[in-house]
């Protein structure tokens, strides 16, 4: 991998949640350091908290480490970063008081695109993930997948090179993530934007990304990486193939220990209680 | 779903008040309830007729909407500046939001004589004790629709840039709107029923002077008659600002 090509700098970054010496004190990822180059579509996994949404918020802006920096391009980010990274959240954050193209539009009024600007980029990013037919359409009226779509299309708008997706479809059922999931993997070959992907689900993981970094039980280190060498876009025959069973079994592997582990510690401070 | 027809519901409504009218008919037949006490509906019925088609109420009832309209207007300011005040921070939230609710349960109506010692018999007692009973559902719900955004929503138009006016004008305030305009509702009717409580209790002009001092002349048809008046206002003024929320809400949507 070409060193000049890396776009996201993860140094030595650690969280903790409470004051040093409080029994309470939780350190929820521990020295994460992560090259991420352009382009590339990177997963997080591993066990409920172990601190994947934590370092996407860290390289987002939106929460800041206790120790180590994150750089992206080479600047240190200390706060959200409208122009160059966007979200898409697990849960719904579509203001349901305006309509799909309006929710769309006014990411990119926040982010300061030009109001004549709005409307034919809005367009755009909705016909990119299907759903332009609903734009006049309020969000309380879309099922849980076409929310997705849309917050997807929101971020999609803001045109930014770098899109963080925290858990985008924790709460969709099967099917309907399998088809997101394929439509992803096709819309971003397209786009060629760098992304995070934080993910429970192992197939997932590896159907969509380069490289898949597994976190280890609290406190989260990054425990390994896979490459997953297949081109974009996957179909859905990658879905069924025996490498990616292979791959899947792999992580199942690395996992597997951690969860337990992540199970028992939760025993333990269920029994302080 | 299959949808209710509002019809049978209707027919019931109507049944019940025609019950109590039937009744009230029934106990003041020649020989049953005093007339003095309870006069026969017809008479109040045509009392009922003549300030609607006449104009003698005018004065009074302007004196009372007057005070109402005033009174509404300084609970909606002061209430809304000051929940969003308190909003702005969580400490004051945690302490001031228990406090204003702790003070809305003290019955408001038994400052009454001190506003009347301060404001005198006529308008002023009675715009204050209205402000003072619409502020505190005004300013409660100010504080909850604004101090209880969903964080995702806040974190969200951070994450795209938003500054802090934009967050307010386009995030919060949406966001708050319906719960505020309830406590907004809330409000303009309980205004309108403690301004003609105090009325009642001592006035000089107004629609709940009116019916005191027709009672005290014994003039219980007429006092009926302006009953039904007031009765009338309360229910127009409800419906009127139902509607408003109503649309309101679906505007916002």
């Amino acid at each position: 991998m070409n060193r000049t090509s890396t776009v996201i700098k993860v140094e030595g970054v650690s969280q903790a949640f409470g004051a040093e010496g409080d029994p309470r004190r939780v350190v929820a990822l521990e020295s994460a350091t992560l090259d991420i180059p352009r382009g590339e579509l990177l997963s997080l996994i591993g066990p409920s908290g172990c601190g994947k949404s934590t370092l996407l918020n860290i390289i987002g802006g939106l929460a800041t480490p206790t120790t180590g920096r994150v750089t992206i391009d080479g600047v240190e980010v200390k706060g959200p970063s409208p122009q160059k990274v966007a979200y898409v959240f697990q849960e719904n954050t579509l203001f349901p008081w305006r309509t799909v193209i309006d929710n769309v539009k006014l990411g990119m009024a926040f982010q300061g695109v030009s109001k004549s600007e709005r409307e034919g980029r809005a367009r755009e990013s909705l016909e990119a993930v299907g759903m332009q037919d609903f734009a006049n359409h309020f969000p309380g009226q879309l099922s849980g997948g076409m929310k997705q779509r849309v917050q997807l299309a929101r971020a999609l708008g803001l045109q930014t090179e770098i899109v963080l997706m925290d858990e985008p479809f924790a709460a969709l059922d099967e099917q309907t993530r399998m088809v997101l999931g394929e439509d992803l993997s096709v819309l971003l070959a397209r786009t060629g934007k760098t992304i995070i992907f934080v993910t429970h689900s192992l197939v997932e993981a590896v159907f969509l990304a380069d490289r898949v970094a597994v976190l280890t039980a609290r406190p989260g280190k990054i425990k390994k990486i896979i490459n997953v060498e297949e081109p974009h876009p996957r179909k859905s025959n990658f879905m069924t193939s025996a490498k990616l069973g292979a791959m899947r079994n792999e992580l199942y592997e690395l996992l597997h220990d951690e969860i337990r582990k992540t199970m028992t510690l939760r025993a333990e401070v269920g029994g302080d209680k | 779903m299959k949808k209710e027809s509002k019809i049978p519901q209707r027919l019931i409504q109507l049944g019940v008040l025609l019950a109590i009218l039937l009744v009230w008919w029934w106990g003041t037949l020649p020989g049953r309830i005093n007339p003095l006490l309870l006069p026969p509906p017809a008479p109040v019925f045509k009392n009922f007729w003549l300030l609607l088609t006449t104009a003698s109420i005018w004065p009074d009832l302007w004196v009372t909407v007057h005070e109402w309209i005033v009174a509404f207007l300084l609970a909606s300011t002061t209430g809304c500046t000051l929940g969003y005040v308190i909003s702005r921070s969580g400490y004051a939230v945690r302490v001031f939001d228990p406090l204003l609710a702790g003070l809305y349960s003290i019955p408001a109506i038994l400052l009454f004589p001190l506003y009347l010692l301060f404001f005198g018999l006529g308008s002023g007692s009675k715009i204050a004790i209205g402000t003072t009973i619409a502020f505190f559902p005004i300013v409660l719900n100010t504080i909850a629709g604004l101090a209880y955004v969903d964080k995702a929503y806040i974190r969200a138009a951070q994450s795209m840039g938003a500054n802090d006016f934009q967050l307010f004008w386009s995030v919060m305030m949406p966001a708050a709107f319906p719960v505020v305009l309830t406590g907004l509702r809330l409000g303009c009717i309980i205004a309108f029923l403690a301004i003609l409580g105090g009325e009642t209790i001592s006035s000089l002009a107004g629609l709940g002077h009116r019916i005191v001092s027709l009672a005290e002349n014994m003039e219980s048809a007429q006092m009926f008659g302006n009953i039904l008046f007031a009765i009338l206002m309360a229910f127009i003024i409800n419906g009127t600002v139902s509607y408003v929320e109503a649309r309101g809400r679906r505007g916002m949507q």
